[in-house]
């Protein structure tokens, strides 16, 4: 085989290029980008529900691995995903970066002579005249000047026509509409690379300070340095949750609210605050957003001695909308190491196909279901584990209770005592911050005045000539649209700057008025 | 007056509407069949300016009026006009009832698509003379308001709190304005296609047979009110997407999440803005670009009605 001569290789590149900036490949590249944005709303998704994500790949067994592997559980960073905006934006970038120049010189080029033979367009007006030509001439041009209309006349020994251009305006907002997105994409990737988010559960009465250990999950972009958070810190000094307690839409939340006091660091004076859905702190650039709620049953666990080896409230996950929460509590100090399994029900009730659940949101009734293990709880094995689930394969059931605030259990095995003190609440808050989304919101909002320009601009030219037709000296008055998008739709906005031109002229004396034309 | 007569009240608005929108659909019907060929002005280019025309789709001369299809396309519209305003009372009533603007659960927002679709319909025909598609608007608007009444009612109750923000009000209106066009243009994007048809069949005769091809514009015609009103549909969903991205960051803590509805959503933006590109590319202009409008609407439905019925997600609100 013969080698390619090497001017083949850039012939090759050349067509490739246009290939990929050509309407068409736009066209098929913003086809695939919808197409591929589907099956993250139909699968779920790591970064939204990594839970969920783990439970659908167990059961499917033949699926599960090979979507996981395909990327089909984390769509938006997949390389298939991320392939196509790129190539997307690539073919953007190639289609209007060459049209900005040839933009910036269109607007700086003055509109061309008007074409020798007007009659030759659709819908010339020709108009005997009643003045001078230069008269009429003047009279035009004002008159487009006057709206806006770039004009020039000519030629310059012998004035005879006036040649306007307007609506350059679309072009420089669909360019300016393209560009915009490129910088929301950049921001986006901003947000990635330097912002953070982190969640934390925070219990009435206690505090958070802003570091990295004092999150339940943290997760930042490369560019953060996780040791140099601002450091902040606030108190949930109270936490009000009120449902709704009608007929309709019964157990929806009505309100929530986190009456807060915190610091923008050390040192700094105690401020007040109260944080609501839609109404979130913000602290140096972070904002504090509070995102769910529930129960925290505060349990109390004696050994045989009667010595208090645990005592605490601890944070139960709600399961439904009723609040049927779920929360384990370890003790490794005593012997054996106790575990509880919990079921917390803020209003209980017990039936034999659902067992204990939860009917309303509220703690009207409030009740703890327990099963207690003893044994190894597993904690020294250097695998890491959830604080909410008890590892029991080391341990042994010994016993079932169901206890109401202020009651106390007593081990069937004498190992020691569970009293159920009460409950307080607890408030989930995220707090998040992203450099990028200021330019964001900027570069979105430019765009959407860019895409409404570029869309309802038209582009057109108008030609007002002075000539001699059968003896007689007439003005003709004609247009184009230079639209190339919705040409047919504008051929009204031209006639109407046509009428524009022919009235100024009429009241002028210029032009004898026009008799009703056949149509 | 009491908050159950005012509920009452809003529902009989609401059951009234639907009685009266099924009465015009008779007569938009009977306008069909019963009408001769309509002589749908579609002035060309050349006639359009040398009359000094103001759009290409010019009104009508008034004919006279014992022209029977005439006469019930008139009536259809006398009749659209009052379900737009019993529709528009029973919303209002609806959110005095609930003390807060009517846009807290599906049923609300369902009736309030309808209000949005019949109320782009009545206000484009100010300009433009839209009798013939009458009939392609009512259903979808009557289908809409069924699915409400039977499917998705509630009883008004307070919002959730995610809800409690002015950005409701913003997001909301831009969107329900938007579904209204979307609604519109995928009518006119399948007349388009159905005309085209018959253009072809007939070997480019201007006047085709068959009792609809006959009476709508020609499919260039209809093409071009397409694209004029998704041109003002698309900027007002880009503007719905960018609120709902505000409204997101203010109360969840990210503008964008990728949760279902902003998928969809996303994803109907991207399939207009293919139609948009479509419009400007050589061989894509025509059928393609109508079938383009129609897949845009499809996953417009799919993200008002599937994402809440199918999908867990941010945007699931008490009473569906």
């Amino acid at each position: 085989m013969s080698a390619l001569p090497p001017i083949s290789n850039v012939g090759l590149l050349r067509w490739a290029w246009r290939q990929l900036t050509s309407m068409k490949t736009a066209l098929i590249l913003l086809f695939l980008l919808a197409l591929a944005s589907v099956p993250g709303s139909v699968l779920p998704q790591r970064g939204i529900d990594p839970i969920k994500v783990r439970e659908w790949i167990t059961d499917s067994p033949t699926w599960g691995p090979i979507l996981d592997r395909l990327g089909f559980f984390e769509v938006y960073s997949s390389v298939w995903f991320s392939a196509v905006y790129l190539l997307l934006f690539l073919s953007l970038i190639g289609c209007v970066v060459p049209r900005v120049g040839v933009h910036y010189r269109a607007m700086r080029s003055a509109p061309p002579a008007a074409p020798r033979l007007l009659q030759r367009l659709s819908g010339t007006r020709t108009l005997p005249i009643s003045a001078e030509k230069s008269e009429v001439l003047a009279t035009a041009a004002s008159t487009l000047r006057s709206t806006r209309w770039r004009v020039v006349s000519g030629p310059s020994d012998d004035l005879q026509w006036v040649s306007a251009e307007k609506g350059y305006l679309r072009e420089t907002g669909n360019l300016v509409f393209h560009l915009s997105l490129i910088v929301v994409l950049i921001s986006v990737a901003l947000g990635g690379l330097f912002g953070w988010k982190g969640n934390v559960i925070v219990r009435e009465g206690s505090s958070f300070s802003n570091t990295l250990t004092q999150y339940d999950a943290w997760g930042g972009g490369r560019f953060v340095n996780s040791q140099d958070l601002a450091p902040f810190s606030f108190t949930l000094d109270k936490f009000t949750v009120e449902f709704e307690r009608g007929v309709a839409q019964r157990g929806a939340p009505r309100a929530f609210e986190a009456e807060v006091s915190y610091r923008t660091e050390p040192g700094a004076p105690l401020q007040h605050t109260l944080v609501e859905v839609n109404e979130p702190l913000e602290i140096n650039g972070a904002k504090v957003f509070l995102v769910g709620h529930g129960y925290a049953p505060i349990i109390k666990v004696t050994d045989k001695t009667g010595a208090v080896v645990f005592e605490d409230a601890v944070p139960f996950l709600p399961q439904d909308g009723n609040f049927t929460s779920t929360g384990v509590v370890k003790i490794p100090d005593s012997t054996p190491q106790l575990g509880i399994q919990g079921l917390f029900l803020p209003t209980a009730a017990l039936d034999s196909v659902r067992g204990p659940y939860s009917t309303f949101p509220a703690a009207d009734d409030p009740a703890l279901f327990m099963s207690a293990f003893k044994g190894d709880l597993g904690l020294d094995s250097g695998t890491p584990q959830s604080v909410y689930r008890l590892v029991t394969d080391k341990m042994k059931q010994i016993g079932l209770q169901q206890l109401r605030p202020g009651q106390s259990w007593k081990l069937p095995d004498g190992s020691g005592t569970v009293s159920f003190e009460g409950y307080e609440r607890w408030a989930s808050f995220q707090i998040a911050a992203d450099p990028g989304k200021e330019i964001a919101l900027l570069a979105a909002a430019i765009a959407i005045i860019g895409l409404t320009m570029s869309l309802f601009i038209r582009r057109r030219r108008v030609w007002v000539k002075v000539v001699e037709q059968d003896g007689v000296t007439v003005v003709q008055l004609a247009g184009i649209m230079r639209t190339s998008t919705f040409e047919d739709e504008t051929i009204g906005v031209l006639a109407d700057d046509l009428d524009l031109i022919e009235g100024a002229l009429e009241s002028a004396g210029q032009v004898h008025a026009t008799t009703e034309e056949e149509v | 007056m009491s908050p159950e007569s005012l509920a009452e009240m809003s529902n009989v608005a609401i059951y009234s509407a639907m009685l009266t929108l099924a009465l015009a659909m008779v007569a938009f019907a009977a306008s069909f069949a019963s009408g001769r060929r309509r002589n749908v002005a579609v002035a060309t280019g050349e006639s359009s300016v040398s009359a000094g025309g103001a759009a290409v789709i010019t009104k009508t001369k008034p004919h006279t009026t014992d022209e029977p299809g005439r006469r019930a396309a008139n009536i259809a519209m006398s009749l659209s006009w009052l379900a737009f305003v019993l529709l528009l009372a029973g919303v209002v009533l609806r959110g005095i009832w609930a003390g807060r603007v009517p846009w807290g659960n599906m049923y609300e927002f369902s009736i309030t698509a309808a209000l949005g679709i019949l109320g782009v319909f009545l206000f484009m025909n100010l300009r433009t003379d839209l009798r013939w598609l009458g009939l392609f608007v009512v259903i979808p608007v009557l289908l809409t308001l069924g699915m409400a009444v039977t499917v998705l009612y509630t009883e008004a109750a307070q919002l959730v709190p995610a809800l409690k923000s002015y950005w409701l009000v913003i997001h909301v209106l831009a969107a329900v304005i938007s579904s209204g066009a979307f609604t519109l243009a995928a009518a006119t994007a399948g007349l388009s296609l159905v005309r085209d048809r018959a253009e072809r069949k007939s070997g480019g005769e201007v006047k085709p047979e068959g009792v609809l091809s006959a009476r709508i514009p020609d499919a260039e015609s209809l093409r071009t009110i397409t694209n004029r009103i998704l041109a003002f549909a698309f900027p007002l969903w880009t503007f719905a997407v960018v609120a709902g991205a505000i409204w997101a960051e203010n109360a969840w803590g990210r503008y964008w999440g990728w949760d279902p509805k902003e998928t969809w959503a996303f994803i109907t933006w991207v399939v207009y803005a293919a139609y948009l590109h479509a419009r400007s590319t050589a061989g894509w202009r025509g059928n393609k670009a109508s079938w383009i409008a129609l897949a845009g609407w499809l996953v417009f439905l799919i993200n008002f009605f599937g994402v809440n019925f199918l999908a867990s997600g941010l945007h699931s609100y008490s009473g569906v």
